[in-house]
């Protein structure tokens, strides 16, 4: 993976430089996404997209987490999940954008982002549908002794389809390195989590069916994400089976940029503003001693590099039409036969 | 008469069922405090209560699965799937479950149960909100599909399928949603399931379609009248299964020219079906070879706006071109 530590300011000294690098990809994160809505807004993007503002700490915590041949699953709010594994600012924009600089040629736009080259296996539109398939990549580098490890993120609307609990089921069984994450940000799109679930926590409630530990943890705490990711991979990683992690989160803005998530009563939603975990990272660094100047410096980084990716981005051409029929089988596809 | 919408007809008939109506259960994913991704039930949790508009869980299967055993006991539910592409992992209680059961039972027991589903591009829905999925369960025995393109169509099939005693898909194109607006009788209206309809007479050649490529096939019509003073006869098959292949072969006998258009990757779609049909029961009343344009052979839509388009509306517009064509032969 791409050093992500490396910027114009040094960490201040005598706090874990990990502590610095996560803050880091949380600030590109945030920054990122704050762009995407901002050319939603501007309607250059066209369809929907689910933002991932507000529940930057999780994706970033594994991202700083993990080891640069580790697959990624996650779902279709995966823009934060993609670039924490290192994908470049630029083609993720383009494919926002419908490019043809997009990650994926403008053929799959936000919901479907994929890279696999940086252990980037896709996020997944049908809900529940990549949990099983994570499972599948972890037995593979289980069986090749790769040591590689399969993380594989979800909502905790997923944790009620039947998917879940075949992966999980299976994963335990056969011990596989895989590390189920649900980012539990209350909402499964307009409904509260809790009036269509049988416990208070979809995951973690659940982790006992399958014999595995309940793992709670704050998934705004980006201190207490860093700690559950790397314990998680490492146990995958030393042959101790599959982890369930329940991250408690909430997201910024609605389910879909369509959504003003109205139904959301509006002292949960300042609550929840004010446990931002940008900020709240922020705090606890500056409380460690980490300088002013080295925070400016670091949003300065992310609003540059955003900015160069949307220049790169726009710039980028519309895809020719003559791809749509490419890539449908290894030999190229299917002639048109109309 | 009311000029609506099709989201509205749809709306208000589903609202004045369910008033009239108390075995009518509706069930799926935010149709209760949300009422629903598109709002066709905003209001109705309120109205109806929690009995009788459900807020599920994530989990296709389980829903259609439940709502085929309140089929089964007494009531009438109506499953919503927030979009077509959702469907499959209930496909196994559709298949393997709701179309056997009448058959299984020696006709003891019926599944009358309603699966409405928004599908079709169009809508910058790429890869996972655009799919068009009639032909799969067109497939199936025991299972009657609809797909009305007008609002007044979507009102007289949606009262229908809720009153039919069999397992009915229905079907309702997104695109078609707001654009397309039509006046809709006040009291509610019985179209049968299975009867296709003449949407625009005409003597040169006839068009096969349904969906939101009806609307295109329309259009081309008016546009090829006016161009070159060819009249194209426009057949709204309204629903897939069963099939009203009368209508059809009546109009082509008529103009002795077919063509099917549909939005679906073309291959083993619908427009096979009918193709197939017209080839064997109307050969000899043909001077033409029938025409099938349906979309191009790829597994989903892609995003990018230029190749959506390219997909939904290519340039030159080839419903023209082919009809065109056609009468020219
Ligand atoms: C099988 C399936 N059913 C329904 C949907 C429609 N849908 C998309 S996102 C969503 C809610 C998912 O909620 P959650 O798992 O909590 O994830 P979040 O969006 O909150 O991150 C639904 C119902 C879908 N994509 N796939
Ligand atoms: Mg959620």
């Amino acid at each position: 993976m791409e050093d992500l530590t490396a910027g114009a300011a040094p960490p201040a000294s005598g706090i874990d430089p990990g502590r610095i690098e996560l803050y880091r990809l949380m600030a590109r994160l945030r920054a990122f996404e704050k762009r995407a809505y901002d050319l939603f807004l501007q309607n250059l993007v066209k369809g929907t997209s689910h933002l991932g503002l507000g529940q930057e700490a999780i994706a970033a915590a594994y991202g700083v987490a993990m080891r640069a041949d580790d697959y990624t699953f996650c779902t279709y709010r995966g823009h934060d999940h993609t670039l924490a594994r290192g994908v470049p600012m630029a083609p993720v924009m383009a494919e926002l954008l419908g490019r043809e600089g997009g990650l994926m040629g403008g053929k799959g736009g936000s919901m479907h982002l994929t890279s696999v080259a940086h252990g980037m296996m896709g996020s997944y539109a049908i809900v529940g549908a990549h949990l099983p398939i994570a499972a599948g990549a972890a037995w593979s580098a289980q069986v090749r002794g790769s040591g590689q490890v399969a993380v594989c993120f979800f909502g905790d609307g997923a944790t009620n389809i039947g998917a879940f609990h075949e992966a999980l089921n299976l994963a335990a069984v056969w011990r596989l390195p895989v590390v189920f994450v649900c980012e539990n940000n209350l909402y499964m799109e307009y409904t509260p989590i809790e009036a269509v679930t049988a416990v208070k926590h979809p995951a973690a409630d659940r982790a006992s069916a399958y014999g595995l530990e309940s793992i709670l943890v704050d998934g705004n705490d980006a201190d207490a994400m860093l700690d559950v990711a790397r314990s998680t991979i490492g146990r995958a990683r030393d042959g101790e089976g599959p982890s369930l992690v329940e991250a408690v989160t909430y997201r910024h803005g609605g389910h879909s940029r369509a959504d003003p998530a109205k139904y959301r009563p509006e002292s949960e939603v300042q609550e929840w503003f004010a446990r931002d975990p940008v900020l709240l990272y922020r705090t606890a660094l500056e409380a460690a001693g980490a300088p002013t100047e080295l925070f400016t410096a670091i949003e300065a980084d992310a609003d540059r590099e955003v900015d160069e990716a949307t220049e790169i981005a726009t710039a980028s051409p519309r895809p020719s039409v003559s791809i749509i029929d490419r890539d449908v089988w290894s030999d190229g596809g299917s002639a048109w036969r109309n | 008469m009311t000029e609506k919408n099709l989201v509205t007809a749809i709306r208000d008939t589903l609202h004045d069922e369910m008033a009239a109506d108390d075995r009518i259960v509706l069930i799926g994913q935010d149709v209760g405090a949300r009422g629903g991704v598109f709002k066709v039930s905003e209001g109705f949790m309120t109205e109806f209560g929690e009995q009788r508009v459900v807020d599920a869980p994530l989990a296709e299967s389980g829903i259609v699965g439940v709502a085929i055993g309140m089929a089964l006991h007494g009531l009438l539910p109506i499953a919503e799937i927030e979009f077509a592409d959702f469907i499959h992992p209930a496909f196994d209680q559709i298949l393997s479950e709701a179309s056997r059961m009448r058959y299984r039972t020696n006709g003891d027991w019926g599944c009358p149960l309603v699966i409405r589903a928004p599908c079709g591009g169009g809508i910058h829905g790429a890869l996972y909100h655009s799919q068009s999925i009639e032909a799969f369960y067109s497939h199936i025995p025991g299972v009657k599909v609809v797909m009305p393109s007008t609002p007044a169509d979507a009102a007289g099939l949606l009262h229908t399928a809720i009153a039919d005693p069999d397992p009915v898909l229905f079907l309702e194109h997104k695109k078609c949603y707001r654009l397309i607006k039509g006046d809709v009788p006040d009291a509610p209206q019985t179209t049968p399931i299975g009867l296709a309809d003449v949407k625009r007479e005409g003597t040169d050649l006839t068009v096969v379609s349904y969906g939101y490529e009806l609307h295109r096939c329309l259009d081309a019509a008016a546009r090829l009248e006016e161009d070159e003073g060819i009249h194209a006869e426009v057949v709204d098959v309204r629903t897939l299964a069963p099939l009203d292949m009368e209508t059809i072969l009546a109009s082509v006998r008529k103009t002795a020219r077919a063509m099917v258009v549909y939005e679906d990757n073309r291959t083993y779609g619908a427009g096979a079906e009918i193709a197939a049909t017209i080839a064997e029961r109307a050969m000899f009343d043909l001077d033409a070879p029938i025409v099938r344009i349906g979309g191009p052979d790829i597994p989903a839509m892609p995003f990018a706006a230029a190749l959506e388009h390219y997909y939904m509306e290519p340039e030159p517009d080839h419903i023209f071109v082919g009809m065109r064509d056609l009468a020219h032969f």
